[in-house]
């Protein structure tokens, strides 16, 4: 993960900010120049609340070689209260009980590492919930 | 537009093939091709391919090829669609000729994968890198995020892809070229390792070395060099979103959906008219999804279709009688020409052991990513 | 800008060190006083670098005293029993847990680490301060497992949290002192008026060599503390330090383990050093051991802080609620900034706290600082520490924690 692509990626990922669309209210995580739904291009900054809720999941086996030492571990597209959907790893749990419609809690982790010695690349992950 | 005709193909074993270089598959495809039409001379290429950049280190496959293959100075280029890299290259080639641009066009695809890159990461660059990737997704992952959607949506099972998978390698069985020529049973599938749950390596394609490439030109001109030509009576293609969670349903394969009513209408044909095909089950849950998107079943009856048999060679709708993807081996930018190379013999009544009794129309439908691109062409036996 | 009235000295708000000119008169001048009230010019003290005496200084117009305005805390949900370690080594678990008093440590995920932690615990503090994060003007991140050895965690916190730019930021080392450390610089900034809240926070992923003693304590865990003048939570009374070069464990650098003196940690480093602190600190505020409701003492095992709390004059009860070591280990720099927030998640308006880190090397630092009101209603706004041991995710084998902690060498 080279540092200038990763960079400019920290708002969305550390601070879970995506954009809404002021004509039809569709919320892009992580934002967009376009809405998907309409085609405006008007774009209000808005965070994700640190939530949401499994849409569907799957446990990886077999990982990629930056994944290695964590597999097995389960993924998810989750869907958060505002609309937004997006993947990542749910984590802190047996990675079996991930099904649909299980709450998460989004928390700040280590995501991957760029080899033994470059950068260390963080957003969110999943968790159970804790309500 | 003039209507085209495919008049020769060609492909390589599908397999691991050590001693075979990427410019090797290449060749080898292209020759077949070329010499089945008995013709020496081209006059524009397309490579479908999908990362020999990752793969082998190499780009700028256009120029190589061409070199290789003996006929430097014609016009080539590479085709990247991720797994459709194959068919968008057929569709790149139908429309120069189509347009008048040019007469005899080789549609090549050729992958090289067993070469000693983390193949795992390297196909999972067809998803999106920050939103997908970046968090350790895999492609069996997509499709697996795909399967649980689906089984959630519809009630599909396990078992259910499992007789896709069973099926599969039945019929690559009886195909020469296929890299997994075993039958399996359903217990062998179901007690498969786990790759990404609920997919099982049986219900995963295999990494395979491979090329294949087909000859077009003007249907006028067909007869020069084949007895036995086939049209293309359509060729129709669709995006979606990249990223599986800008889905609208991470069940549906929207794309296929799209790409497949776009050739319907161009073919002014409907499913039922389709006598042979061959979709992309790169995993077992896609040919599912392919079986519904394309109209061969009802919505949400996919998962019945290959334990009922309704797509077994013999049934309603035979669906991939070479073994798939599954069996026959997925050199992703190769795919898309072999599966058009299958029905082209399908209809051309050289299916050997697989042949579908006089099938006149067939269909086939190349994906690319976790469902971001669909191509599907329609071809008749003329 | 230095005015001399009677045999006080006072100083306007200006920032820096006395000039060293004025440092000998000052020690003569100054004489203890407590933090307690202050209004008008009769100023505060506050301590002056390579000074342990306070000097007071003067304000112009009625302040409140600085203290906490918010507090998180941060444990992995990982556990491994002492026993399981013990099991490895062929050690007897009896022996071990008698020894240390140490039932179960939390262990890091592959992606937790000082930073993860920091994030966590730092969000629970901005919960329950409640104040727009771009007015925290400084961070401090104390620990001695900071997952770059160049390149401050303090700046992938501080996007985390929403803070800055507009921010001053560093990452301290002082073993497993580092995060009261954090915590006093934090709360040196808003007493010096130069931001309205600074946050100071201690977190580890500690480091223990397999078959050492101190693999049955290296933790993970931390807190992190928000200081502010208005809204406290816990008013801050006094502060104290002690510090002195003694080598009784230390990790060079570049090298994965930390290595440690035996028992020479014990009496000339850490009961010399966090019973000097203690008794610093009552002498200067004029308390005693009873008149605190709570009392944590850094956790470097079960056994040293309740024994030099006992021979200090403190009672189990007092200690009891902050020591959280047996459940959780030593979190390092997170250890007694998590047994604080132990405490404040439970304590009532009033009550006198006091807290005594330590770090090899050596020193301890010591504050005093009381709860007020406001607590009660703030402490359900994130979750308490209880709530996090009392919630762990799975025990670990020997194996899993092997390969979590990275002591397996794999092939590149
Ligand atoms: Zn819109």
């Amino acid at each position: 993960m080279p540092s200038p692509r990763y960079h400019r990626e920290i708002p969305a990922r550390f601070r879970l900010e995506a954009g809404k669309c002021a004509g039809c209210g569709r919320v892009s995580y992580p934002a967009r120049k376009v809405c998907p739904a309409c085609r405006g291009q008007e774009m209000e900054q808005v965070k994700l609340s640190p939530r949401g809720t499994v849409v569907t999941s799957t446990v990886i086996h077999v990982p990629p070689d930056d994944f290695l030492n964590e597999a097995p571990y389960a993924m998810a597209v989750v869907e958060t209260a505002e609309g937004a959907r997006f993947m990542t790893q749910v984590v802190d749990c047996d990675p079996s009980t991930v099904l649909p419609g299980m709450e998460v809690d989004l928390e700040f982790r280590l995501i991957r590492k760029e080899g033994k010695s470059g950068i260390l690349c963080y957003g969110h992950k999943g968790v159970p919930g804790s309500v | 537009m003039r209507e085209v005709a495919i008049v020769g193909s060609g492909m390589t074993k599908f397999g691991e093939l050590w001693d075979m270089s990427l410019r090797d598959l290449f060749v080898e495809a292209a020759l077949g091709a070329m010499k089945s039409a008995g013709v020496d001379s081209i006059d524009s290429i397309y490579i479908g391919n999908m990362s020999a950049g990752q793969f082998v280190g190499q780009e700028h496959l256009g120029p190589l090829m061409a070199d290789h293959l003996g006929v430097a100075g014609v016009p080539a280029t590479r085709v990247e669609s991720a797994c459709a890299s194959g068919g968008m290259a057929l569709r790149s080639a139908y429309l120069e000729v189509a347009s008048g641009m040019s007469d005899l066009v080789l549609a090549s695809g050729v992958e090289k994968m067993n070469d000693g890159a983390d193949v795992t990461g390297v196909l999972a660059t067809a998803s999106d890198q920050e939103q997908e990737v970046y968090y350790g997704v895999t492609f069996p992952g997509l499709y697996a995020l795909i399967a649980r959607a689906h089984m959630e949506k519809y009630g599909t099972t396990e078992e259910d892809m499992s007789w896709v998978s069973v099926k599969a390698h039945r019929n690559g069985a009886k195909n020469p070229h296929a890299q997994f020529r075993r039958v399996m049973s359903l217990e062998d599938v179901m007690t498969s390792s786990m790759v990404a749950e609920p997919l099982r390596l049986l219900h995963c394609s295999p990494v395979t070395d491979g090329g294949a490439a087909l000859l077009l030109c003007p249907l006028d001109r067909a007869h020069e060099f084949t007895d036995r030509p086939v049209k293309i009576l359509a060729s129709g293609a669709a995006t979606s979103t990249l990223a599986l969670a800008d889905r609208a349903d991470p069940a549906d394969l929207d794309v296929v959906d799209l790409s497949g009513k776009r050739a319907y209408e161009m073919a002014g044909l409907t499913p039922e008219d389709i006598d042979v095909a061959e979709v992309h089950d790169c995993f077992a849950i896609a040919e599912i999804c392919c079986y519904e998107a394309l109209g061969f079943v009802e919505r949400g009856k996919g998962k019945d279709a290959a334990r009922e048999g309704i797509t077994d060679l013999g049934g309603r709708i035979p669906v991939n009688v070479s073994g798939g993807l599954k069996s026959k081996g997925h050199p992703v930018g190769a795919t898309g020409i072999a599966q058009a190379v299958t029905i082209i013999e399908q209809l051309r009544g050289e299916g050997g052991e697989v042949q579908v009794e006089g099938a006149n129309i067939g269909l086939a439908q190349n994906l690319g990513g976790s469902g971001a691109s669909s191509v599907v062409h329609i071809f008749q036996g003329v | 800008m230095v005015a001399r009235t009677g045999n006080r000295t006072l100083f306007q708000a200006t920032h820096g060190p006395l000039p060293l000119s004025q440092r000998g008169e000052k020690r003569q001048n100054a004489r203890s006083v407590s933090f307690g009230s202050i209004s008008g010019t009769l100023g505060y003290p506050v301590r002056v670098p390579g000074d342990t005496t306070f000097v007071k200084r003067s304000w112009h117009q009625e302040v409140e005293m600085p203290g906490i305005v918010g507090y998180g805390a941060f444990i992995p949900r990982n556990r491994i029993k002492s026993e399981e370690i013990a099991r490895q080594w062929g050690k007897d678990p009896a022996t071990i847990q008698r020894g240390l008093l140490l039932k179960e440590k939390s262990v890091p995920g592959l992606d937790e680490d000082t930073i993860t932690i920091s994030v966590a615990a730092g969000r629970g503090a901005l919960a329950r301060a409640g104040i727009d994060p771009q007015k925290v003007g400084a961070l401090y991140i104390g620990s001695e497992s900071h997952p770059y050895a160049v390149k401050p965690s303090g700046t992938v916190v501080l996007e985390a949290l929403g803070l800055g730019p507009e921010i001053h930021v560093a990452d301290f080392e002082f073993a497993c002192k580092a995060g009261t450390e954090a915590m006093s610089v934090a709360l040196a900034m808003v007493e010096s008026g130069r931001v309205e809240y600074a946050m100071g926070i201690g977190a580890d992923t500690s480091q223990g060599a397999p078959n050492d003693a101190l693999e049955f304590s290296a933790s993970a865990g931390g807190a992190a503390y928000i200081f502010g003048r208005e809204k406290l939570l816990a008013e801050f009374l006094h502060t104290y330090s002690y510090t002195s070069d003694t080598p009784d464990f230390w990790r060079r650098e570049g090298e994965f383990y930390p290595r440690h003196g035996g028992r020479f940690t014990g009496e000339p480093a850490y009961f010399h050093h966090v019973m000097s602190a203690t008794q610093g600190i009552l002498d200067r505020s004029g308390h005693k051991p009873e008149d605190f409701r709570y009392v944590v003492l850094h956790m470097p095992n079960g056994k040293f802080p309740l024994a030099a709390g006992k021979r200090m004059g403190f009672t189990q009860k007092q200690m009891e609620t902050g020591w959280v070591v047996n459940l959780m280990g030593n979190s390092y720099s997170g250890s007694s900034p998590t047994g604080l927030a132990a405490i404040l998640d439970v304590a009532d308006p009033g009550d006198l706290i006091l807290i005594t880190s330590f770090g090899s090397g050596a020193g301890s630092d010591s504050f005093i600082m009381k709860a007020t009101e406001l607590l009660p209603e703030r402490q359900g706004l994130a979750p308490t520490v209880r709530s996090m041991l009392d919630n762990p995710r799975k025990y670990l084998t020997y194996g899993e924690y092997a390969k979590l902690r990275e002591k397996i060498i794999l092939n590149d």
